[in-house]
């Protein structure tokens, strides 16, 4: 049923702060966001035009323009290329006879890159119509274009069978794979739905923190922060509503764990964030959510209504009067950046998702102004295995001061691409072998806002006190330039996902992929190497911790892979232009009509 | 309630109130910490990082860290003194400051700390991008040339009722102010004249008033940028004048 502009804005009582969920069904609709819509909306909502405007351009999937019948969203990621996905874009060129970035003339297909999916393990993959196409092969690029032609529903242009687990169930039907190798004690163990909040009728807040605390449970979102601290912070803070957010943005590259929990374990997420709703004193949950895993949308809301109906969530949970907890599902639209919990909490409000100047923190000062827990999928779901086991079962797990297990997302040149339960305190070695990995010339831990590291560190342990990471897992090859395959694409990346609000996160990655490129053509020499260090030293400078890191690749490079740029120099030449005569006279000489008469050129 | 705190700035012991920024209470004690995106009277909003300090080791922006008791900055070093030359080439490279031909020259913040820092040419490649100038509103030109995206002039200028003249389009290098079209049609001279002033640099001009104040004459022709706040440091009534 396509419903009217009026009737969508109307659904969110022309409420500001939805902004998102307004312009994510109109994109929906009328698969595209227009000027009618925008200006109707600043109306109803009584907002100004920019306002509008400044939130639909921030995010990758809002369009003012058409962008076909059927849209591909292609997977442009290091991990994609490495699967062959530039083989599957000329595919999907040829056969639908537009170039990526453009509609085909008939209007029925559109062409379009995107940074990573979060299906790393089954590369390459592409979004269409919100439907995940895993394990492309131009065969099957020529017969979904195919059924696009024949005006089949996107659904039916699906080529491979349903994957494994939860994924083949009736309300997902996705052919994408779990790929869980290694189950571990916290996560992926025997768990019953219901258990976790009936446990909870037993204790206090209190106690929950208290149990939080003594678990050294800290944030697996990457940044570390204690579980039970931030919950008595926001606890302890004065307010009349309180929010919990679970981030599910999962947007660093080369992760998608939280794509398997969130399919394998979806109630037990639910109830630790009603557990961190009960400790906090929080009725409120809302999980934020990346476009990019819209097609769990039907899915996860069966199963918060069905958690409703059993009494799970809602009002009096499991019989406790006063128990009061619900779930809604927030849509991002497509930006990296609101993986940080500030640029979430704003996004999320229905603007742009640029990182807060903290203080004031989101536990004092959060959505909508209201104290606000956030934290990751994982981080949440360990919390509910606590209370359930105890914080010295937790303990006995992992290392002291990394208590616990770590889901990894592993992919790149291994046999056993997917998810890996461990304990912390694993090296980098032995993670290695378990996934099958061979003449291994790299791996980047935490992904590219985390370090390459070499073979000389793969004794290194993976916990906070040596190497922490949110979990991506990257694997290199010796086959790989992991300047020009890695280093060059993530650097883009970063320069594609950056807010644009800080001045060093906004324009040093750009002259940074400049000067990259410039020892990639051959024209590099030793100066470049110490402007690399020296300038990419600035972004500690910018607001958060993803702007902080955007030079990464380049610096763990340049540390630990020296070698990969000292060849790349001209050792005779003390300074080599990047001023190209020929292309700078170009566009003259093409009005005049003449050819350029070089010296030596 | 405010509470008096003492904290120090290079080894400087200051004194300052809580509920103060940083940036401010340096000021309050005579010391200048440069900044281009931070405006009295505006909420503050950290995006040119100019203002970056070292506190208790950590860097972060003066003009969005409250002060504590007891604080250990670092401003005036080495380290911090490269860290926001480079920052601020950064935003030459990034756009097309051409000075002798702006209309802000002389009263320009990015210019001005350009000679404090003594930039003679940015360590970076120019781009030269080719950006657009909007002369469409009655009583505003915008030249996206000239911007640094700092901010100011969403934060600070807003319609009678309270709605948002400007804002960001875009993200990452992208990144570009708009102006709203319908509620530009219908502002007053003052607040046009506002919104020049509030910008740093020559990016939002008022029509029709090109250079009134003759160059030669202007802010920073009459005396650098911060040493107001320095002078006022080494004058007798030093709390009096930085006020």
């Amino acid at each position: 049923m396509k419903l009217s502009l009026e009737t969508i804005i109307d659904q969110y009582r022309a409420d500001p702060t939805r902004l998102m969920d307004i312009l994510l069904d109109i994109q929906s609709a009328k698969g595209r966001i227009g000027r009618t819509a925008i200006d109707l909306i600043a109306k109803k909502c009584k907002i100004s035009v920019v306002d509008v405007e400044q939130t639909v351009s921030f995010y990758h999937f809002f369009s003012t323009e058409p962008r076909g019948r059927y849209t591909v969203y292609l997977n442009n990621s290091v991990v994609a290329k490495m699967m062959g996905s530039e083989k599957i874009a000329r595919a999907f060129e040829k056969e639908a006879g537009c170039t990526f970035g453009s509609v085909s003339s008939d209007g029925l297909i559109g062409l379009f890159e995107t940074s990573c999916i979060g299906m790393n393990d089954q590369e390459p993959s592409a979004i269409i119509n919100n439907v995940v196409f895993p394990n492309l092969t131009v065969h099957s690029v020529k017969k979904i274009i195919e059924g696009m032609r024949k005006g089949k529903k996107v659904s039916e242009l699906q080529t491979v069978k349903p994957g494994d687990g939860n994924n083949g169930s009736k309300l997902l039907t996705t052919a994408i794979s779990n790929n869980i190798r290694k189950k571990g004690p916290v996560i992926f163990s025997e768990y019953k739905q219901g258990e976790v909040v009936k446990a909870l009728t037993t204790l206090t807040p209190q106690v929950i923190i208290y149990t939080m605390k003594k678990s050294g449970l800290r944030g697996r979102g990457g940044a570390g922060f204690p579980v039970g601290l931030k919950w008595e912070l926001c606890r302890k803070s004065a307010g009349d509503k309180k929010y919990i957010f679970c981030n599910a943005d999962e947007g660093e590259p080369g992760t998608f764990k939280d794509r398997v929990i969130l399919t394998e374990r979806p109630q037990l997420l639910f109830e630790g964030m009603a557990a961190a709703g009960f400790a906090v004193g929080s009725d409120q949950g809302i999980l934020y959510l990346r476009f990019e895993y819209y097609y769990l949308k039907e899915y996860l809301e069966a199963i918060l209504d069905d958690m409703r109906k059993k009494k799970l969530l809602g009002k009096n949970i499991a019989g406790r009067s006063g128990f009061n907890f619900t779930i809604r599902i927030q849509f991002g639209a497509g930006a990296y950046i609101c993986g940080e919990e500030s640029a979430l909490i704003e996004s999320a409000e229905g603007k742009r998702g640029e990182p807060r100047d903290r203080p004031p923190f989101p536990v004092n000062k959060g959505y909508l102004g209201r104290p606000t827990v956030i934290n990751n999928v994982e981080t949440l779901c360990a919390a509910a295995k606590i209370l359930l086991f105890g914080e010295d079962w937790y303990r006995s797990l992992g290392t002291p001061q990394s208590t616990g297990t770590k889901v990894l997302s592993i992919s790149g040149d291994c046999l056993y691409p997917g998810i890996y339960e461990i304990a912390w305190g694993s090296t980098i070695g032995e993670i290695l072998e378990m996934a099958g990995a061979e003449k291994v010339q790299a791996v980047l831990v935490g992904g590219p806002s985390g370090s390459f590291v070499g073979p000389a560190q793969f004794n290194r342990k993976l916990c906070y006190e040596d190497l922490a990471t949110g979990g991506s897992f990257i694997i290199f090859n010796e086959s790989r330039d992991l300047l020009k395959d890695a280093v060059l694409n993530f650097t883009e990346f970063f320069i594609e996902e950056s807010c644009g609000s800080c001045a060093p996160c906004r324009f040093m990655t750009v002259i940074l992929k400049n000067k990259l490129e410039k020892l990639l053509h051959g024209k590099g020499v030793a100066q470049d190497l110490v402007d690399l260090e020296k300038w990419s030293s600035i972004m500690q400078a910018n607001r958060c911790g993803l702007g902080q890191t955007a030079a990464n690749p380049i610096r763990t490079t340049l540390s630990n892979f020296n070698h990969l740029y000292t060849v790349l120099i001209r050792t005779n030449d003390d300074f080599v232009s990047e001023f190209d005569l020929k292309s700078a006279v170009a566009d003259s000489c093409a009005v005049a009509g003449r050819k350029p008469m070089l010296h030596g050129a | 309630m405010n509470t008096a705190i003492t904290f120090t700035i290079d080894g400087t012991t200051c004194t300052a109130e809580t509920g103060m920024y940083v940036i401010g209470a340096a000021q309050k004690n005579g010391i200048y910490i440069p900044s281009l995106c931070n405006m009295d009277g505006v909420a503050p909003r950290g995006s040119c990082r100019v203002c970056t300090v070292r506190i208790n080791g950590k860097l972060m922006a003066a003009c969005t860290t409250p002060v504590s008791e007891g604080m250990k900055i670092e401003n005036d070093t080495e380290e911090l003194r490269d860290l926001r030359s480079q920052i601020i080439e950064t935003l030459f490279v990034e756009g097309n400051h051409f000075c002798p031909s702006c209309e802000k020259s002389g009263n320009c913040e990015l210019q001005a700390l350009a000679y404090r820092f003594k930039i003679m040419v940015p360590r970076y490649p120019y781009r030269f991008p080719v950006r657009e100038i909007d002369a469409s509103n009655p009583k505003l030109i915008k030249d996206h040339n000239r911007c640094i995206l700092c901010k100011r002039c969403v934060r600070a200028i807003k319609t009678k009722d309270g709605k948002n003249l400007f804002a960001f389009k875009n993200r990452g290098h992208k990144l570009a102010i708009i102006i709203d079209p319908s509620l530009a049609s219908s502002i007053t001279d003052e607040l046009a004249e506002r919104a020049s002033k509030v910008c740093p640099v020559g990016a939002l001009i008022k029509k029709e008033t090109g250079f009134a104040q003759p160059i030669g004459s202007r802010t920073y022709d009459r005396s650098p940028i911060g040493s107001t706040v320095e002078l006022a440091a080494t004058s007798p009534n030093a709390k009096e004048t930085a006020l």
